[in-house]
C-alpha cells in the first residue's frame, strides 16, 4: 500500500486585492522527504508555506496535510508540526532559554531547552532578552521553537538567511539530521546549493507558478547545457577554438567558456594549447549547477513578459 | 482551558512585564507620587489660616459683626467679606471658593431675642482646608450659643453641599487613585502588547502552540488584578501612615477592582485589535484613557465640574468605579455601591462581547 503523502496541493490561488501571490500551483511531498521552494523575492513562496502551515487561508484549491485541511483542522495538526516563519520574532524580555520553557510546557513535553540551545549553538545568549539578541541569534530561536514538539512535519522559512558561514552548516547540518530521523523538512531558501545539497526535491517558483519541479540533479541534467571547459582569455586561443574546433566559445571577463561534448574536445584544447605555446594559467571544467540554471530561468521568464 | 497553560503564560507575561522599568513606574510609582503631591498640596497641615469667605446681609446688627470677630480671633481662619448685593453661589463658583459662611439678616435681633437662626456654610469636601473653617465656625457657634445658658440651640450651622462633611480630600484621593490605577495599568500596556503582538506577528506565532485566546486573555486578567492589589495596598498604605486618612476599608472594595480589571484589559485588547498600526493603537488608547482618567472623579469630585460635564463623566465606564469605591470607603453607601456595581458588570459585559469578536490571531 502507498503511503499517504505527508503534503499534497491541487491548484491553489491565493491573491491579495489584485495581486497574485499563489497562481494555482500542484505538488504533493512525501513523508520523509526534504522538499524546498526556490523562487525570486515575492515568487510566492512565503505565502504558499504559510497555507500548508494553516495560518493563511487559501482562495481556492485544496491542500492536505497528513491528509487534514490545514486551515480548518490547524489545532489538530499542531502537535505533529513546527513552524519556522520568516522574520520570526517573539516577545521582547524574555530570554531564548524561558521561550523554549515555555513553549515546552504548552506542549506537555518535557524541558529540552538545553539540548536545543546546543543545537543550534545558542547557549552562550541563553539569558539574554530577545530583543537584543542578534538577527541571526533570534532566528536560531525561531528554530528551537519549531523544533520543541518534536515534528513529523517541519517548516524552516528561510532558515539560513543572514546566518553566518559556520552557523549555516550548522543548520545544514540539523536538516541532514532531521531527515535522518525521518521528518519531512519543507526548506525556503535563496541559496541555491544549500537546496541542491539538501533537498530531495526542489521546487522554483515565480510569479505564484512552479516552473519547474524535481531533485536537483534530474533538473540540472533535463535544464543544464552541459559541461564547460573555462580557461584564461587569450585572442590567439579564442580564434583556434571557436574557427578551427568548431566549439561554442563565449567571453565572459578575464575567460573563455567553452562548451565541451566529450572528453576529446577537452584533449583537443589542451593539444591545442601545448603546441602554440599557450601558458595555462587557470583551467577548470565545470558542469552547471542549480543556480546557473536558477537565474537562466528566471531570466527567460522576465524576458517572456 | 488548562490551568497549566495559563500559569505558564503568567510566568513569561511577568517577567516580561516586571522587566520593564515604564510599567513598573506607571503601576506602582506613579499613583504614590500623585498622592505626595495632590495630598502635600491639599491638606497639608500647615498652621496658617485657611480662607473662609464671609456674606453678612446683617451688617448694621452689632452681633453679627461680633460674631465674625470672634471667629477672626480664633486664627484658624482668614476672613474675606463678600459684598451683600450679590448672590453667594454665583459668587462661590465665579471665584471657585471652597469655603463661604452666609450669615442671614435676621442674625442680631433674632439671636437677641433668642429665636432660631440659621448660618449657611458653603464648603468643597474635597479641599481639606475648608473642614479647618468648618471647625473654626463650630466653636465660635458654640461660643454664642453658650451665652444662652436656658436654650442651647439658637444659632444652627447648616452645611450646604454634599455630605462629606467628615471626609477630607485624602479619604477622596485614594479611591480615585486605586480607580485610576484600575484604569491605566491594563490600558496602557493591553494596547501597546496587542497592537506590537500583531506587527510582530506573536499572536500568530502562539496560535501554533496549543495555547488558546482564553487562556491567555485569563492569564493577562489575572497579571493586571495582582499588580493592581499591590498598587491598591500600597496606595492605602500610604494614605493612611502618611496622611491619615480615616478610609473606611472594607471587603466590598474588591468587586469593583475585579470588575474594573476585566472591563479595562477587555477594553485594552480591543483598542489594540481594532488599530492598524502601533501608532494608531497609542492614538486610540489615548484617546479612551485620558478623558476618563481627568473627568471619573479620579482627582477631585465630579460635583465640581460644570454640569455638562458631569453628564459626561456619567458615560464613562470608570466614573461608576469609582463611585462604587467612594460610596464604600468614603459614605458606607453600599446600597449606591451595588447599584455602581450593577452598571459596572453590564458595561464590562458588552465590551468583553465586543473583544471577543474583534480580537483574532489569525489573519486570512
Ligand atoms: N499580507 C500581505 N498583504 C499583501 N500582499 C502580500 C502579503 N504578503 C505577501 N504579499 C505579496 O505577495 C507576494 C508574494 O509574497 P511572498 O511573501 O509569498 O514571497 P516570497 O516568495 O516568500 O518572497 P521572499 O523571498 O522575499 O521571502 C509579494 O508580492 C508580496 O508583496
Ligand atoms: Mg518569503
Amino acid at each position: 500500500m502507498e503511503q499517504l503523502p505527508a503534503i499534497s496541493a491541487r491548484d491553489v490561488h491565493k491573491s491579495y486585492g489584485s495581486l497574485k501571490a499563489v497562481d494555482g500551483i500542484s505538488f504533493e511531498v512525501h513523508v520523509g522527504e526534504v522538499y524546498s521552494f526556490l523562487g525570486p523575492n515575492g515568487a510566492g513562496k512565503t505565502t504558499t508555506v504559510e497555507m500548508l502551515e494553516g495560518i493563511r487561508k487559501p482562495d481556492s484549491g485544496s491542500i492536505a496535510v497528513f491528509g487534514e485541511m490545514p486551515w480548518v483542522s490547524a489545532s489538530k495538526l499542531r502537535g505533529r508540526v513546527g513552524i519556522m516563519p520568516q522574520d520570526f520574532r517573539f516577545i521582547e524580555r524574555i530570554t531564548p532559554r524561558e521561550a523554549i520553557k515555555y513553549y515546552c510546557t504548552l506542549f506537555g513535553v518535557p524541558d529540552k531547552s538545553a539540548e536545543l540551545l546546543d543545537l543550534v549553538d545558542l547557549s552562550e545568549v541563553q539569558n539574554v532578552y530577545f530583543q537584543n539578541l542578534s538577527g541571526g541569534q533570534k532566528q536560531k530561536v525561531g528554530i528551537c521553537l519549531a523544533l520543541v514538539n518534536e515534528p513529523e512535519l517541519v517548516f524552516l522559512d528561510e532558515p539560513t538567511t543572514g546566518l553566518d558561514p559556520k552557523a549555516r552548516r550548522k543548520i545544514w547540518d540539523l536538516i541532514r539530521k532531521l531527515k535522518e530521523e525521518g521528518r519531512t523538512v519543507i526548506l525556503t531558501t535563496h541559496y541555491l546549493e544549500e537546496a541542491q545539497m539538501l533537498a530531495d526535491r526542489v521546487a522554483i517558483m515565480d510569479h505564484g507558478k512552479i516552473i519547474i519541479e524535481g531533485s536537483p540533479s534530474d533538473i540540472i541534467k533535463k535544464m543544464g547545457k552541459g559541461r564547460k571547459l573555462v580557461l584564461r582569455y587569450s585572442d590567439t586561443l579564442y580564434k583556434h577554438l571557436a574557427d578551427e574546433l568548431k566549439l561554442e566559445c563565449s567571453r565572459s571577463g578575464e575567460n573563455i567558456n567553452v562548451s565541451v561534448n566529450s572528453n576529446q574536445d577537452v584533449l583537443n584544447v589542451l593539444e591545442f594549447a601545448n603546441q602554440n605555446n599557450i601558458e595555462l594559467t587557470s583551467l577548470s571544467l565545470k558542469e552547471d549547477t542549480l543556480e546557473d540554471i536558477f537565474v537562466d530561468l528566471i531570466t527567460e521568464q522576465e524576458e517572456a513578459q | 482551558m488548562k490551568l497549566k497553560n495559563i500559569i505558564a503564560d503568567l510566568k513569561v507575561y511577568s517577567r516580561n512585564y516586571m522587566r520593564s522599568t515604564t510599567a513598573i513606574f506607571f503601576v506602582f510609582i506613579f499613583p504614590l507620587i500623585l498622592m505626595l503631591l495632590f495630598g502635600s498640596i491639599f491638606s497639608g497641615s500647615s498652621t496658617s489660616a485657611v480662607p473662609l469667605y464671609v456674606q453678612n446681609l446683617d451688617s448694621s446688627g452689632n452681633m453679627s459683626n461680633t460674631f465674625i470677630d470672634t471667629l477672626n480671633s480664633t486664627h484658624f481662619v482668614d476672613i474675606t467679606m463678600i459684598p451683600d448685593n450679590v448672590n453667594i453661589r454665583t459668587y462661590i463658583s465665579q471665584h471657585s471658593i471652597s469655603a463661604a459662611l452666609l450669615i442671614p439678616a435676621n442674625f442680631t435681633s433674632s439671636y437677641l431675642q433668642g429665636n432660631h437662626v440659621d448660618l449657611v456654610y458653603y464648603n468643597n469636601p474635597a479641599v481639606s482646608t475648608s473642614s479647618v473653617a468648618q471647625q473654626a465656625i463650630s466653636v465660635t457657634v458654640q461660643l454664642f450659643n453658650s451665652h444662652f445658658a436656658h436654650q442651647n440651640q439658637t444659632i444652627a450651622l447648616l452645611s450646604s453641599s454634599v455630605t462629606t462633611h467628615a471626609a477630607n480630600y485624602i479619604d477622596f484621593l485614594i479611591p480615585g487613585l486605586i480607580g485610576l490605577v484600575i484604569l491605566t495599568s491594563p490600558m496602557f500596556s493591553m494596547t501597546y502588547i496587542v497592537s506590537s503582538y500583531k506587527k510582530d506577528k506573536i499572536f500568530r506565532q502562539l496560535s501554533l502552540t496549543p495555547l488558546t485566546r482564553s487562556e491567555w486573555f485569563l492569564s493577562k486578567f489575572i497579571w493586571y488584578l495582582i499588580i493592581s492589589a499591590i498598587s491598591a495596598i500600597m496606595i492605602i498604605a500610604v494614605g493612611v501612615l502618611l496622611f491619615h486618612s480615616s478610609l473606611s476599608l472594607s471587603l466590598y472594595m474588591i468587586p469593583f477592582l475585579v470588575i474594573g480589571v476585566f472591563m479595562f484589559t477587555s477594553l485594552g485588547i480591543l483598542a489594540g485589535s481594532i488599530s492598524r498600526s502601533e501608532e494608531s493603537a497609542s492614538v486610540v488608547g489615548n484617546i479612551i484613557t485620558f478623558p476618563m482618567m481627568f473627568l471619573s472623579g479620579t482627582f477631585f469630585p465630579i460635583e465640581i465640574m460644570p454640569g455638562w460635564l458631569q453628564s459626561v463623566a456619567h458615560v464613562l465606564p470608570l466614573f461608576y468605579i469609582i463611585d462604587g469605591l467612594n460610596s464604600v470607603t468614603i459614605y458606607s453607601n453600599f446600597s449606591s455601591a451595588t447599584l455602581d456595581l450593577v452598571v459596572s458588570i453590564a458595561v464590562a459585559a458588552v465590551i468583553f462581547g465586543l473583544t471577543v469578536l474583534k480580537f483574532n490571531w489569525k489573519e486570512q
